[in-house]
């Protein structure tokens, strides 16, 4: 099999597909023309993450990595959710093949997309948070 | 939607076949009973020399041509790089352009493009929106300095056929050698290389219920071209190397059975086939046919759905008991979908949703329409979390056109 068991729980019965209606901010990562892209939603209150929504379109990986990725943030703070890494994502998931590394990077970037957005609306990214974003400058492909 | 562990419907015949009963009784009775080295000069060595002899007669007389001219290799990738690999070493230095098609398979454009290195100029012709190579194409590519055509006879993927006799015609007419990868397409249509005119044709054994590992390349009587393989005297001082005597047999038996059954699988496939495409894009949305709608493969069907990406597909179908391929990235270990589909004017997030199903002689109507109401619900499944069938929802109560946030056109 391609990928571990826990991969295919995820990608089979993905948890948090959807969206909110409500979000308080977004995030979308990746382009069609490489095959994939994944938006998440956040619900945030007082600095936490009350919910987390995502859709993605992608290979089974992507949306196992957008699946877990998404259960690793609820209830999470900023903070915690900030330090979250594809390396991680992936270890959760019982790690996934080489060549599909970087599908686990789309979902950290589209969390991080998502909270940047949240810093924007609300004065500003603090400085000492700066390098929790320069992976959303990152080619997922050359992970 | 229920799967069941034993349920399996195998409908990737394109990618290899199961080897047929016939085909490994016969594997193994020449295994057994037939170990000599064709090259000896004892008892065993000239029953296997025999049997070699009445092999390579059976092949030759599937596709019409002499038994010395049909040559044993290791399958089609080997057929293919030494045919093309062969005649490009015989005319280094002297013609040093090749012409083949954007839509080959690896075999022909990785052999083509490791020549590049060597110094020749390779043209890939383009095809049109069906996947046909345009034989005025070939007329203004051809030049002075061109020492081999190598254009397939019909495409692994969305199962196209190429006007072979038309195009071999027109290279014939400029004194230049033409090959075809008849990997795909031997033993399912009809080919005869006298009337095809080719001059090389390469063959594989798995895709025809033959074991892999086993292939043949025709080269018509007259043709030079150099040695892949140095060695012994095999196959006439053309292929080094001891002849694989069992599968060599099973080859000519899975032909020969191949070429006795085609005219009634072929039609019993043609209709399956038919009625397959018919069904999916009557009952399914956003889903397009790829290919020609007559000029193709009697089993190939190969359509792609939007707003969905092709590994998803496969991975939910495999749930569901059903074997297909796609021309996806992440199906092919690359970034780029399908050179294929990217050569028929698919735009990438289109290629990437797309799937192959490819019907075989063991396969049922009844089996094969079943992936039909499977799929439908597997499409909704993703599209329901796709955010680009989203973007294709909310645009359609606007009216942007064309849609700047979805890049559809038409809605």
């Amino acid at each position: 099999m391609l990928y571990s068991d826990k991969v295919m729980d995820h990608f089979m019965n993905p948890r948090n597909v959807g969206e909110i209606t409500d979000a308080t901010a977004t995030g979308t990562v990746g382009n069609a023309k490489c095959g994939d892209i994944m938006k998440v939603y956040l619900k945030i209150e007082n600095d936490r993450i009350l919910d987390a929504k995502f859709k993605t379109f992608g290979c089974g990986s992507a949306i196992a990595t957008s699946s877990m990725a998404t259960e690793m943030i609820i209830g999470k703070t900023l903070d915690e959710a900030l330090s979250l890494t594809n390396k991680a994502v992936a270890e959760a998931l019982d790690g996934l093949p080489p060549i599909k590394m970087h599908c686990s990077l789309l979902a950290e970037q589209a969390v991080k997309a998502a909270l940047k957005e949240y810093f924007e609306n609300n004065g500003g990214i603090p400085e000492d948070k700066q390098e929790y974003f320069e992976v959303l400058q990152e080619d997922e492909h050359s992970v | 939607m229920s799967a069941t562990d034993s349920f399996r419907v195998y409908l990737d015949h394109a990618a290899t076949t199961p080897v047929r009963s016939e085909v490994s009784e016969r594997v193994f009775d020449v295994m057994n009973r037939f170990f000599g080295n064709a090259s000896s000069i004892y008892t065993e060595g000239q029953e296997a020399k025999r049997l070699l002899e009445e092999s390579r007669d059976q092949v030759a007389s599937v596709f019409n041509a002499n038994g010395s001219e049909i040559y044993f290799t290791s399958g089609g990738t080997e057929s293919d790089n030494w045919a093309i690999k062969g005649v490009a070493l015989r005319n280094i230095g002297k013609k040093n352009h090749i012409i083949t098609s954007a839509i080959e398979h690896h075999a022909v454009l990785h052999t083509c493009k490791s020549l590049e290195k060597l110094g020749f100029r390779i043209t890939y012709l383009p095809v049109d929106p069906e996947g046909l190579v345009q034989p005025a194409d070939l007329e203004s590519a051809l030049d002075e300095d061109t020492c081999l055509v190598s254009i397939m006879t019909a495409n692994n993927e969305i199962g196209t056929i190429q006007p072979i006799k038309k195009l071999a015609e027109i290279a014939r007419s400029h004194g230049v050698l033409f090959h075809t990868d008849a990997v795909q397409a031997a033993g399912v249509i009809p080919l005869d290389v006298r009337d095809l005119g080719v001059d090389l044709m390469s063959v594989s054994g798995h895709k025809i219920y033959a074991p892999k590992g086993v292939g043949a390349l025709y080269i018509r009587k007259g043709v030079r071209l150099d040695n892949l393989f140095d060695g012994g005297a095999q196959e006439y001082n053309k292929r080094a190397g001891t002849e694989n005597l069992p599968y060599i047999a099973g080859l000519a038996k899975a032909l020969t059975l191949a070429n006795t059954e085609m005219a009634e699988t072929s039609e019993r496939i043609t209709v399956i086939r038919d009625r397959l495409i018919r069904s999916v894009l009557s009952e399914i949305p956003h889903v397009r046919l790829n290919g020609h709608p007559t000029q193709r493969l009697p089993g190939n069907a190969n359509f792609s759905f939007e707003f969905i990406e092709g590994e998803s597909l496969l991975l939910l179908l495999d749930h569901y008991g059903f074997s297909c391929s796609s021309g996806s990235a992440c199906t092919s270990g690359s970034l780029d979908p399908s050179h294929v589909l990217l050569a028929i004017g698919l735009p990438h997030e289109i290629a990437h949703g797309s799937l192959r199903i490819s019907i075989g002689r063991d396969n049922t109507e009844k089996d094969v329409l079943r992936i039909v109401p499977v799929l439908g619900k597997i499409a909704e499944r993703l599209r329901a979390m796709s955010p680009l069938y989203d973007d294709y929802t909310k645009c359609l109560g606007s009216n942007e056109t064309p849609c700047e946030r979805c890049g559809q056109q038409n809605h």
